[in-house]
């Protein structure tokens, strides 16, 4: 697949000698969802502004579709879309004219049927007339979505998109994201909602103190590194297990009726027979057994701390 | 050259001024007219002829300069400080244009308001006092060029403000002196000598002065060195706006 964005060796040390990104080597590939973790100031936001020409790197190069940033600025912005974090809007504009300003000033033609359809598309059309000081945030949120589209991108930056919207304009943003995909949109989000990463992205990078310390396809990530839990419904309940168990992963949960037993799935023994065994031997019985993969938040926490460690 | 942007900016810009037409034309146009009434009309008829204009009609220039200035700087610092507070800025700075197109986008609409409102105080001035043009084309020449430049000297304070207060801070503080005493209600040749030589340090002199000329054909210097010092003043604030774009100052970090 062609390399949309290709970021070579990029830092970013702002005045006061905080290093917001370190040596920063990564690639987006034409028409995939890159998801972008990390915990507040990790480093997501500096590393799209740097990308889109907010922030000036302190060194190192970044290329989108074959040009760079510095010097052929107006080719790589112009296939950039943004869609920032805060929600900055002018507050006295109406919802057309801010979404038309966008298109001009990003060098496309006025298109009123492609900013109607825009507008339509993300539920906006009713309020076109609408100043901006009075919608919700919800609505300011599609507003600036409708910004960044408005000039066709091929490459849409969502910075945070869902943070502080309601479960239903998610879902909705969710599903816009992937017919966005299905035409050829590159499309990186940071998020703090692993679901969102989850739910979406075809690969997944997690940033922490500016540096990029994983990027895996997610599949794979979660196979590679998540951890598999075994439950087993117990028909007794048990105060505390016999000594002979300490030796397996065991934990007795909900007031002693379950329990649950934790195991690497890439290992080449997961040991669940001989903990089963061990569990019969010991004359514990079970009604029920289920398994549950551990989830991609438990995977990001587990790596943030291995990176503070 | 990205057109499509400079126009967006450019039509963004002068939206904003039909939106608060109240602060935007119908302000300074009042305060204009007041000064006509209480400096022109109460003292004015108690003050002789200068230079063989009546007092009247004398500070027309002036009164025009003062609006001129000081709404050039409003309407340009606003313009650019406005999305720097608002946050949108990053839409600018993430947009294939270039500074020169910004600046092209933002002054140029700031110089048209500033125009707009020059003639209308010409025109609301012509109620109080009768006017002769002389050069009516240099008038205009002037207004543009003194348009310009002060636009770009706003755009520089905009850039360079982190609050309202510094917003204010130069047009109050530095502008309005200058012009008050940049001869607007007075021939600098009524001062004493000193005066007179200090004078020549405050750049609006020369402005007032080659607006006058294009009135009456009277200045205070000659019009060839007044042209040229505010030539010279708007290749300086042209070289403060080149190296802000440069250096990124106040606009990336």
């Amino acid at each position: 697949m062609k390399k949309m964005i290709q970021i070579e060796n990029l830092s970013k040390v702002y005045g006061g000698g905080f290093k917001a990104l370190n040596n920063i080597n990564l690639t987006i590939k034409e028409g995939e969802i890159f998801a972008l973790l990390g915990p507040n100031g990790a480093g997501k936001t500096t590393l799209i502004s740097a990308i889109c020409g907010i922030v000036n790197p302190t060194s190192g190069t970044v290329t989108v579709n074959g040009h760079d940033i510095i010097k052929d600025y107006r080719e790589t912005r112009a296939l950039i879309g943004l869609v920032p974090q805060e929600l900055t809007t002018d507050a006295f504009e109406s919802v057309w004219s801010t979404v038309s300003f966008s298109r001009g000033l990003f060098g496309k033609a006025p298109d009123p049927a492609h900013i109607e359809k825009v507008l339509k598309d993300l539920s906006l059309w009713d309020k076109k007339d609408n100043m901006l000081m009075t919608l919700s945030g919800g609505m300011k949120r599609r507003v600036l979505i409708a910004k960044a589209l408005s000039h066709e991108p091929q490459i849409l930056f969502l910075d945070e998109p869902t943070a502080g919207v309601d479960v239903e304009l998610r879902k909705d943003m969710w599903q816009m994201v992937r017919e966005l995909r299905a035409n050829g949109v590159t499309i990186i989000l940071t998020t703090h909602y692993i679901e969102e990463a989850e739910e979406m992205a075809d690969r997944i990078g997690v940033i922490n103190n500016g540096e990029i310390i994983l990027v895996e396809e997610k599949s794979e990530l979660m196979q590679k590194l998540g951890k598999k839990e075994l439950y087993l419904e117990l028909q007794e309940t048990h105060d505390q297990l016999p000594d002979n168990l300490n030796e397996f992963d065991l934990e007795l949960i909900e007031e002693g009726t379950r329990l649950k037993y934790t195991y690497d799935t890439q290992s080449e023994r997961t040991g669940i027979t001989t903990m089963l065994n061990a569990v019969s031997e010991c004359g514990i019985k079970f009604k029920d057994l289920n398994t549950k993969q551990s989830s991609l938040e438990e995977i990001f926490v587990e790596l943030v701390k291995k990176n503070h460690e | 050259m990205n057109s499509h942007a400079i126009i967006a900016i450019y039509k963004y810009e002068m939206a904003r001024a039909f939106r608060t037409i109240g602060q935007s034309i119908a302000s300074p146009v009042i305060s204009t007219a007041l000064y006509f009434v209480v400096f022109g009309s109460a003292i004015g008829s108690r003050i002789t002829e200068i230079d063989g204009v009546s007092y009247g009609a004398f500070i027309v220039p002036g009164l025009i300069m003062l609006s001129l200035l000081t709404q050039s700087i409003a309407n340009a610092s606003f313009g650019i400080f406005f999305p720097k507070f608002t946050g949108t800025i990053y839409e600018i700075l993430s947009a294939p244009i270039s500074p020169l197109e910004i600046v092209l986008g933002y002054v140029g609409a700031a110089t048209t308001k500033s125009l707009i409102l020059g003639i209308i105080i010409l025109a609301t001035a012509a109620l109080f006092v009768p006017l002769e043009i002389k050069h009516p084309f240099i008038m205009l020449f002037f207004m543009t060029l003194t348009a310009l430049t002060f636009s770009l000297f706003g755009f520089i304070i905009g850039v360079w403000a982190t609050g309202f207060e510094k917003l204010q801070i130069i047009p109050l503080l530095v502008i309005t002196p200058l012009v008050f005493l940049g001869g607007t209600f007075y021939s600098i040749n009524m001062l004493p000598p000193f005066w007179q030589t200090v004078t020549l340090f405050n750049p609006v002199v020369y402005l007032i002065s080659g607006f006058r000329w294009s009135f009456y054909e009277i200045a205070d210097v000659d019009i060839a060195f007044s042209l040229a010092m505010i030539s010279l003043t708007l290749a300086i604030f042209l070289a403060i706006v080149w190296w802000i774009f440069r250096s990124g100052y106040q606009l990336k970090t």
